[in-house]
């Protein structure tokens, strides 16, 4: 077993593999996870984060792809975090995300990693934010994070990062659905990808209605960009128009705010979810179990029985 | 937290068939892996730099066109390079009998024909994960 020491040295020096292993301690929240994250957080603030989402199959892959290489020509370092759900079932996972980048596939500006879900309640954000914390402490200059636009906790990955794009396709009903999933109420940015494919100035148009509607935000209104990324276009105005939205955010203030609200919430979720450890120990798990069967016995209510715990807690 | 065993599942080569790959992914997945699939026609450069990425503890490479003998030592040797020379590398495909014998040699840990079931595949990657964690 390689010590920690060791491991962030290697890490310091520009390690690629001792960056992964890092990650994969993080992702795992192996027991040294939380000091591994504390000596690394003064490295980290450097990079610019950029989510991307959108429905299952949009392209957003082969976005991420591109605006990677749209990147490597300024000659920065990315990272790519992918986020594929875990089966409810099974725990497994197929991550497919790397299919579509093949192109930056050994380049070594690039470092993509793919991530389960793992059915983690809530703690997926935070566990996407430690792994982009691990990459930019890395030294990557922008880290990317796709994720499917579904679940909440998707959505709140998405919104962690600064630049939020949202990506949507040409098929009917699409930009409703998006509106419906709350993908709008979240888009810096909308690309409206497979452009070449029917219908999409039409969608466009709607998009263009809808966030209208919505009206100006902080001072921003989200453009609408067509791309078709898998053959590379519309990409550079993509990356023009999440540059402009930097750099109105950097200018405006409202990056520091948005890094105040993503500190705010990593430390409650910390104590979050110590507080839920810590309450759910031996002896309150017997506790709970013993009430349950008073309440099942009909001794009890259930809101009598969560007074008790509480009670014992407060108590000790 | 119980430890997910991460799986690459690659396809080095030229020829264009990736349902035997794709199938094995699934049963892994199905077993309770995390599997990350990278496609098809990956020099032997993108499937060591794939695997050192997503840290994957088990690298399974699948070939149908003859090129195993040429390309799987390169991958076994490149990932020692690097550092990663403890992951369990296995293949699939159809890889003649007296290969099979030279690749176990280069340190391929085991090399499954086209009459695996995918049962054995994965039975086989959680005795050999779980008594490398002991
Ligand atoms: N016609 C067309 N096809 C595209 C375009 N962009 C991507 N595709 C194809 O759409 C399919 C899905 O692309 P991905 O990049 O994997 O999509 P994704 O949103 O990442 O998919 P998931 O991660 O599975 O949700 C692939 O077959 C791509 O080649 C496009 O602009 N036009
Ligand atoms: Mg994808």
């Amino acid at each position: 077993m390689v010590s920690t020491d060791d491991l962030l040295k290697r890490f310091t020096d520009g390690d690629r593999t001792a960056l992964s292993k890092i990650i994969t301690l993080v992702e795992n929240h192996e027991s040294s996870f939380p000091d591994v994250l504390d000596r690394l957080y003064p490295r980290t603030g450097k990079a610019y984060r950029i989510g991307v989402t959108g429905p299952p199959g949009a392209g957003k892959s082969t976005l991420v792809s591109g605006l990677v290489q749209r990147v490597r020509a300024d000659d920065k370092l990315v990272g790519v975090i992918a986020v594929d759900p875990s089966s409810p079932f099974t725990g497994g996972a197929l991550l497919g995300d790397r299919i579509r980048m093949q192109d930056i596939g050994i380049d070594p500006g690039v470092f993509v990693r793919s991530m389960a879900t793992r059915g983690s309640l809530g703690g997926l954000a935070e566990a996407a934010g430690d792994v982009a914390d691990v990459m930019d402490a890395f030294g990557q200059d922008i880290v990317i994070t796709e994720t499917v636009g579904v679940g909440q906790c998707e959505l709140d990955i998405a919104e962690a990062c600064y630049t939020t794009v949202v990506v949507i396709v040409p098929e009917s009903g699409d930009a409703i659905q998006a509106m419906k999933a709350g993908l709008m109420e979240i888009a810096d940015v909308i690309a409206i990808n497979k452009a070449d494919r029917e219908g999409a100035d039409r969608i466009a148009r709607q998009t263009q209605a809808m966030l209208e509607l919505r009206g100006e935000r902080n001072g921003w209104s989200p453009p609408v960009i067509c791309t078709i990324a898998s053959q590379g276009d519309g990409i550079s105005d993509l990356f023009d128009q999440i540059e402009k939205h930097r750099v109105f955010q950097t200018e405006s203030g409202l990056l520091k705010k948005h890094r105040r609200g993503n500190v705010e919430a990593t430390v409650k979720a910390i104590v979050e979810s110590e507080i839920h450890r810590k309450v759910w120990g031996e002896r309150s798990l017997s506790k709970l179990h013993s009430l349950v069967d008073e309440v099942m016995g009909g001794k009890r209510t259930p809101r009598q029985a969560s007074a008790e715990i509480l009670s014992m807690i407060d108590g000790r | 937290m119980e430890r997910k065993i991460r799986v690459l599942v690659a396809k080095p080569g030229l020829d264009g068939h990736d349902r035997g790959a794709k199938v094995v992914a699934s049963a892994l997945r199905d077993a309770g892996m995390e599997v990350v699939y990278t496609g098809l026609h990956q020099t032997p450069e993108m499937v060591v730099e794939a695997a050192i990425q997503e840290d994957v503890d088990v690298v399974g490479l699948s070939i149908l066109s003859g090129a195993h003998a040429v390309l799987f030592p390169k991958i076994v040797d490149l990932l020692k390079e690097r550092g990663a020379g403890d992951k369990l590398v296995i293949a699939g495909g159809i890889i003649p009998e007296d290969d099979v014998e030279e690749l176990k040699k280069v340190g391929i840990a085991n090399v499954f024909g086209p009459g695996t079931t995918t049962t054995e595949i994965t039975e086989y990657v959680k005795k050999e994960i779980a008594s490398r964690s002991k």
